[in-house]
């Protein structure tokens, strides 16, 4: 059996429509430290975004990049201490969720702003029942018991694809797929329909066919509650079918943020171009060696002074080993970290980084 | 990647592999509960120089055919049945003691480096074992083909000392690397070899194993999930469901036509790292999971959840079918010509032509 995907409304449109949407959280330079035996570290240096009602900005980068720790922030679930938070504002509808006490916070987590990992069995007890588990949800936030309840999570579990909710709305965790489980996991995040859904690799233990189908049921579920979603990922084709905007984090900071055409027609951050240039494409037989990019990725504590993609970065000139390059805004709504990025978006823009590529 | 690949003897033939796992119950009155079928019945050649690539879900059997082939299984462990014919010996039917000196010639590259990676050893200690188990060097002539190996990896072999925690996840992929090529061995499995890497390495490993292989004339059977990855670095491409293979071909075959329900429904899921192409992209969305290998279905097992399921889908199992140019499908629609082209946007677009 198939089934095309809903398509998606056309990118003009949807652009329009969210430029006129209100903003449910912006992240205002937002600083995290961490305590180490070497010191404080910095995890996150000035991160700010903004984030309409139903609009997904994707956030990109590997390991050690910072991309995590930036939502448990704004979940308030970074450990204090070993963390803190030294400068920076998390509004959410305007309310400073750094301010809140941790009352008030328990009572937005989960219920305005829900969270969904890589891993369901992360947030799934193992030994309770997932009737038990989700209708706790609309207990705790809703006051909603019993039959009332059982209804409620059982069209939840039918409506984000579970075949013979009925039944299965009895089970244990471990009863599940992989998919399922994370199916699961999306229906209890949905019993509060929050306002915010922060995605967190939500599909990287999943196989593609398995994917498609989350992703697929992500897009519909934001298009039917308006959810904004801030999406955490390494996969770059999974940001590009899925985001309206896009940030480039690297050792902690922005390098560059776009709206998510721009951002993969005319990358201007040389790490982007890098990133870009040494994916092998699926839909192109690529011959030859892949560009690749030297070096790996700074330790946090070992972190260069100037641009920590410095070393690695073919475009390098003197000043950026000594100073951090400011953001720029190279078009409207595209900003860039980078002394060279005139050369970066020429280069592109002539198509020549297409022939040293491949 | 040799283009003539295909024309030169298989260096490895498998006949009808099998691996089956049964689980048992009972402790006092062990009895089987059922069997585990992870591996039913592959047949496939692997020819001398080319890269082969296995792609397949979680669960198909793509990595236990690459274990089985190497028998990395402990005796006792599974049952194992057909032919694995390693340059026309049958290395199922070898003793321990027989299979010994065939052992280096058949390497296996792991997907997490680390957990492969003894952490009490140096790495000069874990290039320089398989020499010393196969007696291969010794004293300062296995010291100076350590050293050897690291630079040939891209390792400084000042860093011979150091323990694998002292390294990136990139870095231990490469001494991975380096101890499989030890033994100057003929054919690697690679199982998953980047998938646990950061994009920006990825690129790094994928280039370092093209090169040795150019330079060593070595044998790929590169086992991924990742398909674009697959697509750059095969010259033959091979898709599991279920224990069995569905389709076999050339690269660009699979990839500009595929001919399996299956493989399209597959590559339709690949998201691709460009908006405006994925906004056009249609996709093939399966319903359902992926049936336990248990109890896998009868006939085509990927019957449950074909779009083009017919009567004898459901009764037949189909046979590995070679169409026109030498692309095998085992699939009874697609046999007889009679599954409809794809949705537009599915497959991914043709190549670029070359520059002159």
């Amino acid at each position: 059996m198939t089934d095309a995907a809903t398509p998606k409304p056309a990118a003009p449109d949807r652009a329009a429509a969210l430029a006129e949407a209100p903003v449910v959280l912006s992240v205002r330079d937002l600083e995290v430290q961490f305590r180490t035996e070497d010191g404080w570290l910095t995890a996150i240096d000035g991160l700010s975004y903004d984030l309409r009602r139903g609009e997904t900005l994707g956030i990109v980068g590997e390991s050690g990049s910072g991309k995590s720790v930036t939502n448990l922030a704004v979940m308030r679930l970074l450990p204090i201490p070993p963390a803190r938070i030294p400068r920076g504002k998390i509004l959410f509808h305007g309310q400073d969720l750094l301010e809140l006490s941790p009352e008030a916070m328990r009572k937005i987590r989960g219920h305005k702003i829900s969270m969904i990992f890589q891993d369901p069995m992360s947030s799934l007890n193992p030994f309770l029942r997932i009737s038990k588990q989700l209708a706790e949800v609309l207990a705790i936030h809703q006051g909603i018991t019993g039959s009332e309840a059982k209804a409620r999570v059982i069209e939840m579990l039918a409506r984000v694809g579970i075949p013979d909710a009925e039944r299965r709305y009895d089970h244990y965790p471990h009863q599940f797929s992989g998919g399922m489980r994370q199916r699961v996991m999306i229906a209890m995040m949905l019993l509060n329909t929050p306002e915010l859904l922060i995605a967190d690799e939500p599909t990287t233990a999943l196989d593609v066919t398995i994917q498609a189908q989350i992703l697929d049921l992500l897009g519909d579920l934001q298009r039917q509650f308006e959810m904004a979603i801030t999406l955490i990922t390494h996969d770059l084709g999974v940001v590009a079918g899925m985001s309206d905007r896009v940030i480039v984090m690297y050792s902690g900071k922005v390098m560059e943020s776009a709206t998510a055409d721009d951002l993969f027609a005319l990358p201007s951050h040389p790490y982007t171009l890098g990133l870009l240039r040494s994916l092998p494409r699926l839909d192109q037989a690529g011959t030859g060696a892949l560009y690749s990019i030297p070096g790996r990725p700074p330790d946090l504590n070992n972190r260069p002074p100037g641009c920590p993609f410095a070393p690695r970065c073919e475009f390098v000139r003197a000043e950026c080993r000594t100073t951090m390059p400011p953001q720029v805004e190279v078009s409207p709504d595209h900003r860039v970290a980078c002394f060279a990025t005139d050369e970066v978006r020429e280069l592109v823009a002539t198509g020549r980084h297409l022939e040293v590529a491949r | 990647m040799s283009a003539s690949a295909s024309e030169t003897a298989p260096l490895l033939r498998l006949r009808d592999l099998r691996m089956h796992f049964p689980i048992y119950e009972g402790v006092v009155f062990r009895r089987e509960k059922a069997v585990v079928r992870a591996v039913d019945g592959v047949t496939l050649d692997i020819h001398a120089g080319e890269t082969l690539g296995l792609v397949g879900e979680s669960g198909c059997g793509k990595s236990t055919t690459g274990r089985a082939i190497l028998r990395l299984y402990e005796p006792g462990v599974g049952r194992r049945s057909g032919e694995i014919l390693y340059e026309g010996r049958d290395l199922q039917a070898l003793g321990e003691r027989e299979l010994r000196p065939l052992r280096k010639d058949l390497q296996i590259i792991f997907q997490d480096p680390y957990a492969s990676l003894n952490p009490r050893m140096t790495v000069g200690q874990i290039i320089g074992e398989p020499l010393r188990v196969h007696g291969l060097a010794r004293g300062k002539e296995a010291l100076d083909r350590v050293a050897e190996l690291m630079e040939l990896t891209g390792l400084s072999p000042q860093m011979v000392r150091r323990y694998p925690h002292e390294f990136s996840g990139g870095q231990r992929q490469r001494i991975g690397i380096a101890r499989a090529l030890a033994v100057s061995p003929r054919f690697i499995v690679c199982d998953e070899p980047i998938s646990a890497l950061d994009v920006s390495i990825q690129a790094q490993i994928m280039n370092l194993m093209e090169q040795l292989q150019a330079r060593f004339d070595l044998t790929y059977l590169f086992i991924a999930h990742d398909l674009a990855a697959v697509r750059h670095i095969s010259d033959r491409v091979a898709v599991m469901y279920l224990g069995k293979l569905v389709e076999l071909a050339d690269r660009d075959a699979i990839y500009q036509d595929p001919q399996h329900p299956y493989t399209r429904a597959l590559l339709s899921a690949v998201p691709i790292p460009d908006p405006r192409i994925e906004r056009k992209r249609q996709r093939i969305l399966l319903e359902g999971d992926v049936p336990s290998p248990m109890r896998p279905p009868s006939g085509c097992r990927f019957h449950t959840r074909c779009p083009f399921v017919e009567k004898v889908c459901r009764e037949v199992e189909p046979p590995l079918t070679t169409l026109e140019g030498g692309h095998q499908v085992a699939c009874h629609v697609a046999a007889e010509g009679r599954l409809p082209p794809p949705p537009a946007g599915v497959v991914a677009a043709p190549p670029p032509p070359p520059v002159a």
